[in-house]
């Protein structure tokens, strides 16, 4: 490691070379104005109060960390601890960042908030911290998505939310975006928009950061006071990133601690049948250096530099851009990626649920699944903590044409 | 990329005035016209219907032509120019072949041709390498989406060697220090976006147009070009006097959707521009 984590992103939001801020003009000074309300937030001890407050009584923090001994057994490698995002309120490990957020929103004087969503699970959580504060609430969901995560969108007006399809392009996570961007651009003034992942412009993926690392400090301590010693390995999947940056951001500098993300594999290894970025040596094409969203990062795109369609069994995965830290991390070595195939996760999910009682997020079932590989290889006192991000009640639908 | 960002231009930046574009303000600066710049996205529906398109504008007065370069996720275009993008990019069209058009259309035409692209397209294709083939091909500028000046410093330095202008945007959100900035880092004119928003056509302009052209007027002697939400003659008269020049965009492109054939997008485009050009010279 050549630098200490805290120095990155820069005072320009790069992570190394990546990241920074390429957006429409009329968005620069909202954008301004928002990492001054960061840093203005971050410094007061009473938002810091006020969040901790509703981290614990509101959403359920601390989430356990459990030895996964069925799992462990089951699989005769290293010993598995589970971070149990799942069990948050919403079921995902979403509501940390929309908590921060939502309160920096209403710090600013902002009524309204904006947010988009590909499982729905940033989508729900948005919904839910904005009933809780009182806020105005819009979510954008690519149709595609909408339908086959019909169930987060019935809890998304349940909790008061206007839901708003999108049915440009490949009416995915990107195109919910997109819109949400245009929204952004048209009511600057009165909103702020609630995204949800190590993406976008800085401050964003600082931010997002930031409300997300509360995991890798609870699992920390957690592992020191179960096992006396850090894990080995640090596993989660990356969509956009944040519940991995999540756990990794605390365990940057101890060098002996391996970082292992995971992405969706999808279908196959061409362009438009995969959502890995970042997993180049497990074969996956398509990903280069790019901007997208407002960032500079890994994109799978054509040599001509138009954004692919991606393809996976977990909307969440589905995007096809990676949050530049993941990049940087890729960058230094100091984090590996891979990827796995949607048949993989499936039945990931089907270990997971029968062998320690927890349906995982298809998102998380990608994370298992790596590891379930890997395990064989791995000596039987190493320590592994892989992060459950979110629980599978929203995959019933598909999960239920593979039983 | 290794560019360090550094927001404030050098004082050895060129400023270019030798283009098309800085020649076609001096010349109408002289007439007392507002300019007209037309927006049409390159390969809606084809490229050989752009270049009919492109030429019939100049023809019917059009000043300046802003080519519009098809992306897949155009963040700030409403829906108009979204599926004109659409249309474009099932049409095949590319960075490389729009560079391609603009060679075409210099046989035919000196009108003034600025390349309007998102960032990323630019990027993947290599500064150099686009600079180089734009500034050949016989573009005169460029203006790229979601480009900012802090981010923009090779950018600026390659496309300015190439003798291309760096055009940019300003906001009715961008503060005066902006403004500023904004100011020194571009070149050709300086386009105020009129209102928060997308593009797309509005019956009105904003309230608050007039106050806003003031406040940039203060901090450049640019020729300013306001567009967004423009499609009508009044709006054209109402800038009359107070810019050099309205860009218009989704309501040209609304005619190249309209059109049942591409002759008839030529000739719908040809007859909108001379209605909107006509309220320009009449004050």
């Amino acid at each position: 490691m050549s630098s200490a984590p805290k120095t990155f992103p820069d005072a320009r939001g790069r992570f190394g070379p990546y990241g920074g801020r390429y957006v429409p003009e009329t968005l620069m000074a909202p954008i301004e104005q928002l990492e001054r309300g960061y840093a203005e937030a971050s410094a007061d001890p009473e938002f810091a109060r006020r969040l901790d407050d509703l981290l614990r009584n509101f959403a359920g923090r601390p989430t356990p960390l459990q030895f996964a001994e069925r799992l462990t057994a089951h699989l005769g490698g290293p010993r598995i601890y589970l971070k149990r995002e799942d069990l948050l309120h919403t079921g995902a490990h979403k509501i940390n960042n929309c908590l921060g957020q939502g309160l920096l929103a209403q710090r600013m004087g902002k009524s309204r908030i904006i947010a988009e969503t590909g499982a729905g699970q940033h989508g729900v959580a948005t919904a839910t911290v904005a009933a809780r504060l009182g806020l105005d609430c819009v979510v954008y969901m690519g149709s595609e998505d909408m339908e086959r995560q019909r169930l987060n969108v019935f809890r998304m007006r349940l909790l008061g939310a206007r839901v708003v399809g999108v049915d440009s392009g490949s009416r995915t996570l990107k195109d919910a975006i997109n819109e949400a961007m245009r929204d952004w651009v048209t009511n600057v003034r009165t909103t702020h928009y609630l995204l949800g992942s190590v993406l976008g412009p800085h401050p964003y993926p600082l931010m997002v950061r930031e409300f997300h690392k509360v995991i890798g400090l609870e699992a920390r301590e957690q592992i020191l006071r179960a096992e006396g010693r850090l894990p080995n390995l640090l596993v989660a999947c990356v969509g956009g990133g944040s519940n991995a940056i999540g756990l990794f951001h605390t365990f940057i500098g101890d060098a002996s601690v391996g970082m292992l993300g995971v992405e969706a594999g999808g279908s196959g290894h061409h362009l438009g049948e995969h959502a890995a970025r970042l997993a180049t040596a497990a074969g996956y094409g398509g990903a280069r250096p790019g901007v997208l969203h407002g960032t500079y990062t890994y994109v799978l795109q054509t040599p001509e530099g138009q954004i692919a369609t991606t393809h996976s069994v977990s909307a969440g995965l589905d995007y096809p851009a990676v949050g530049p830290e993941h990049a940087w991390l890729a960058l230094e070595g100091r984090a590996e990626y891979t990827a796995v195939e949607d048949a993989a996760a499936i039945d990931a999910a089907r270990t997971l649920s029968q062998t320690e009682g927890i349906i995982p997020a298809l998102e998380s079932a990608h994370a298992l699944a790596e590891l379930i590989r890997r395990a064989p290889t791995m000596k039987r006192n190493q320590l592994v903590i892989l992060n459950v991000s979110g629980r599978g009640d929203k995959d019933m639908e598909i999960l239920a044409r593979y039983l | 990329m290794s560019q360090t960002p550094q927001p404030v231009p050098s004082a050895s930046e060129p400023q270019s005035h030798e283009t098309r574009i800085g020649r076609r303000f001096a010349e109408l600066r002289q007439t007392g016209e507002l300019g007209l710049v037309a927006y049409v996205t390159a390969g809606d529906p084809s490229l050989d219907a752009t270049r009919d398109i492109v030429l019939a504008a100049a023809e019917a007065g059009a000043d300046v032509i802003e080519l519009g370069v098809p992306f897949s996720d155009p963040i700030a275009d409403g829906p108009v120019i979204q599926r004109a993008s659409e249309r474009a990019l099932r049409s095949g069209t590319t960075l490389e072949a729009v560079i391609g058009l603009v060679a075409e259309l210099r046989r035919h035409s000196q009108v003034p041709l600025v390349l309007f692209s998102y960032f990323n397209p630019i990027l993947q294709m290599g500064l150099e390498t686009f600079a180089r083939r734009a500034a050949e091909a016989g573009a005169d500028g460029v203006l790229a989406t979601d480009l900012t000046p802090e981010e923009s410093v090779e950018y600026r330095r390659i496309l300015r060697q190439a003798g291309l202008d760096t055009v940019f945007l300003a906001a009715p959100t961008t503060p005066d220090e902006r403004l500023e900035l904004i100011a020194a880092v571009s070149s050709g004119f300086l386009y105020l976006i009129s209102r928060n928003g997308v593009t797309g056509q509005r019956d009105r302009l904003p309230e608050d147009l007039s106050a806003l052209i003031a406040r940039v007027r203060r901090a450049t002697p640019l020729p300013l070009a306001v567009g967004f939400g423009l499609s009508q003659p009044e709006h054209l008269r109402a800038l009359m006097g107070q810019v050099e020049a309205a860009v218009v965009g989704s309501a040209l492109v609304s005619e190249i959707e309209r059109a049942a054939w591409p002759a008839a997008a030529v000739e719908a485009v040809a007859a909108r521009v001379r209605a909107l050009k006509g309220a320009g010279r009449v004050r």
